[in-house]
């Protein structure tokens, strides 16, 4: 096992399967935090019908990072999950509540508002939560002897706030695209006005995360400033792909501002990783430190690597099937 | 008092375990059922069976999304309030549970976009087939999960390395002693609960004369299967039990309420255990038959609790008692299967009012036999989180507080209890609504007022029609 590094393997791995979560459970939270600006009662209805068939997948990519991190780095989960306790609880209240609202919202008539705001306010919840792990992870953790030593509410910092609102944005900004792409008519011009908007507080966010994390991270400093000059391309075509994807919606595009949006958000996902390299519990422990017994990461990586591209394909047979623009009455009714 | 994050960590974990678990226990059997129906539809397209798989999809959907949400929090439990145990058992638990995901979890919440929303968009194959995945997916997940839980219980396949454990064989560890029990008689427990579910409701419906020609249907095909699976639970149950008996013998002890280790052990049938005392109070007992039972002999000796010190020994009454209830549960269930199949047999069935009204309460039974049947395993497991390697005491998170526990303690009960009552309430209401009309009226526009494929489900009419039956 001398020539090959899993370590490195299952960083890739975890790192796809935490990405395929953020991309695809973000436009479908994004739809839930976008659900009380929308401007009907129908066009909440096909806004949940557009992800009522996929959401379950798309979160269980969230379950596979759980599983996944226990597996190849348990460090990583034995550290974060205490650290972040009361974070997690919040996030996973929000994904309950906002999860059985899909089930009840249409079995339900008068009460229906309370699951709408069930699954907004879920959303919402849910989306802020992950960003604050996000600010958490660039913030580092106290551990000592391999164990989590922090208070309950160390994680919670103005930095964490802005960047649980960051992500909450950017999750708007995917669901508002992915309702142009899914819908027509007024919904979809709505949803296009929203993308105009969130772009801009995305693109606002991207600048003030950029500029904090450097100033209170020297060592990210140090990256950026002192080392390779190659980093800079990554904030270039971020703003290039920024540009593309407001121009795409002015022009009233409806497939270009989601792929764009999907594309900003592997910049991103892209920018922290190479910044916080090669440390998966910051400030001290690296991947390696993280790792769990080689055998145990062979072990998965044998199954893992025929399976996962099965649910690629099926899970892109799923979308298929529910491919174009959902129809008032289809689905859920 | 003082807050002890361990104590209250054990009831979350208890709590929210139980609350899930009684979720897949019942969609596991849902799904074969749905499945039986779908594939049989596909054989011979039939509107009533049609209808009747639509309405128990219904059902399904409803469960599975509090069984999703309730899973999610699981998946971290363990790091949450048990990291020291996490970061211990990571190298066997984190590939178990990875591959739970990846060969089970996915299938479903996949194939489930396609069974509930996709019958008018995908080939009738290509829908039976989302059916069957979904099925398959629920057993697989089981599996994995059982796998885990039994390692709990039985440990092998591991060494322990500086407080470690490290994986010595994989084959041995995943195919751990008590998988094989576990595994038999939680799947046996998953068609039951389904099963009386189905029982209850259709009999309802036929109490009140609605929908009988599915409520027939399901009913003969259900009380078969129970027929079947009830006696053959109570045998699965007792090889399950010698398994235990042989690796862990305290476990047992507790479960028959044993102080003493004897030969020709009594069989107690009531009692008040007594832990500090160290006997039982009240006891009603039958001479030798407790022995005969556990060795299959009459002066076999076996094990009694105080052969382990104290602080070795489980929680003896609530062990005690949820074991009877189980088995209580158990033997109801062969009487009742067996008395609505005597009844079906006789072809009167629709007419046994009184057999028709016990099914129909008969519901709540499996969900209380499988939770006192959990606590008879885990709580039979203390004071070990894997039987004789590791203490719960050592597995709890080290920086949680007692008040971190209560406050999340608190709000997973809060959550729980509005996911739960609205879920209760909202299947209830899918109950009231019953099957859409098919076996009153013609399908007309007030049917289906939405529906924008109808034209294919007219098709099936036609075709059913002139196959006859």
């Amino acid at each position: 096992m001398e020539s090959i590094d899993l370590t490195l393997i299952w960083v890739a791995i975890i790192g796809l399967g935490i990405f395929m979560y953020v991309l695809m459970d973000g436009f479908d939270l994004g739809v839930g935090v976008l659900f009380p600006f929308a401007p009907d009662d129908e066009s909440r209805d096909l806004m949940m019908n557009s992800v009522a068939p996929v959401w379950d997948g798309n979160e269980t990519w969230l379950i596979l990072g759980g599983a996944g991190l226990l597996a190849a780095f348990p460090l990583i989960y034995s550290v974060f999950l205490p650290a972040l306790y009361i974070g997690v609880f919040l996030l996973l209240a929000g994904l309950i509540f906002r999860g059985i609202a899909f089930e009840f919202r249409f079995k339900s008539s008068a009460s229906r508002h309370w699951w709408d705001k069930s699954f907004s306010i879920g959303s919402t919840v849910a989306a802020f939560a992950q960003g604050a792990v996000i600010g958490a992870y660039i913030q580092g953790f106290e551990v000592v002897d391999m164990k989590y030593a922090g208070g309950a509410f160390d994680w919670l910092t103005p930095f964490t706030v802005m960047t649980g609102l960051g992500v909450v944005t950017g999750y708007a900004l995917l669901g508002a695209t992915w309702t142009v792409l899914k819908t027509e008519g007024r919904t979809r011009d709505w949803a296009f006005r929203m993308s105009e908007r969130l772009l801009l507080g995305v693109f606002g966010f991207f600048i003030l995360v950029s500029a904090w994390t450097p100033l209170t991270k020297p060592f990210v400093y140090d990256r950026w400033m002192d080392n390779a000059a190659w980093l800079w391309v990554f904030p270039l075509f971020t703003a290039l792909v920024s540009l593309w994807v407001w121009r795409s919606i002015r022009r009233r595009h409806e497939i270009i501002p989601f792929v764009g949006s999907m594309l900003l958000f592997a910049f991103f996902y892209a920018g922290i990783l190479i910044s916080m390299w090669p440390y998966a519990v910051p400030p001290d422990y690296t991947f390696w430190d993280a790792a769990s017994d080689p055998g145990s990461q062979l072990f998965l990586l044998l199954g893992v690597l025929f399976l996962i591209p099965v649910i690629l394909a099926y899970t892109a047979f799923n979308y298929w099937v529910f491919r174009g623009k959902v129809k008032p009455g289809g689905g859920y009714h | 008092m003082e807050l002890d994050p361990l104590l209250l960590s054990r009831i979350q974990f208890a709590f929210v375990v139980s609350f899930h678990a009684i979720f897949p226990v019942f969609t596991i059997g849902l799904a074969a059922w749905i499945a039986v129906l779908e594939a049989l539809n596909y054989r011979r397209p039939d509107p009533v069976r049609q209808k009747l798989s639509q309405f128990w999809i219904k059902i399904f959907a409803l469960v599975f999304g509090m069984g999703v949400v309730s899973g999610i929090v699981m998946a971290f439990q363990f790091g949450t309030n048990w990291s020291n145990f996490s970061y211990a058992a990571s190298n066997f638990m984190g590939p178990v549970l990875s591959y739970e995901v990846v060969t089970a979890f996915f299938l479903e919440a996949t194939f489930l976009g396609v069974l509930l929303f996709g019958r008018d968009k995908v080939p009738r194959g290509v829908h039976l087939l989302a059916a069957c995945m979904v099925a398959l997916g629920t057993f697989i997940s089981s599996f994995w999960i059982l796998s885990a839980n039994s390692w709990f219980h039985t440990p092998a396949g591991v060494e322990l390395v500086d407080g470690h454990f490290q994986v010595t064989s994989w084959l041995q560890a995943i195919f751990n002693p008590s998988l094989p029990f576990r595994f038999s008689h939680m799947a046996l427990a998953s068609f039951i609960t389904g099963g009386f579910v189905v029982v209850a409701v259709s009999s309802w419906y036929l109490l009140r004369g609605r929908n009988p020609r599915s409520s027939t249907m399901a009913l003969k095909m259900t009380i078969v299967m129970l027929a079947v699976a009830t006696p053959l639970q109570l045998f699965v149950g007792d090889l399950h039990g010698l398994n235990t008996l042989e690796h862990q013998p305290i476990k047992v002890a507790a479960m028959e309420g044993h102080w003493e280790t004897k030969k020709g052990a009594p069989l107690v049938l009531f009692g008040l255990p007594d832990s500090s005392a160290e006997k039982n109070h009240f006891e009603v007992a039958i001479p030798y038959l407790g022995s005969l039972i556990l060795t299959h002999s009459l002066d076999g000796e076996v094990q009694g609790l105080k052969s382990v010190p104290a602080e070795d020994r489980p929680p003896v009454a609530i062990v005690f008692w949820s074991f009877r209830i189980m088995v209580a549960i158990g033997l109801v269930f062969i009487l009742l299967s067996w008395a609505a199949l005597v009844q079906m047999l006789r072809g009167r069935l629709s007419e046994s009012r009184r057999l028709l009204v016990a099914l129909s309460w008969s519901y709540p039974l499996p969900f209380i036999a499988v939770v006192a049947g959990w606590f008879v395993t885990e709580i039979g497991r203390q004071p070990w989180v894997v039987y004789g390697m590791m203490r719960v005491s050592e597995a709890v998170t080290p920086s949680l507080t007692g008040g971190m526990a209560l406050a999340t303690l608190i709000g997973y009960v809060a959550v729980y209890a509005v996911v739960f009552g609205a879920g209760v309430y909202y299947l209830r209401r899918v109950i009231l609504e019953g099957l859409e009309p098919i076996e009153t009226a013609v399908d007309d526009e007030s049917a289906r007022p939405k529906r924008p494929f109808s034209a294919l489900n007219t098709g099936f009419d036609r075709e059913t029609q002139t196959t006859g039956s």
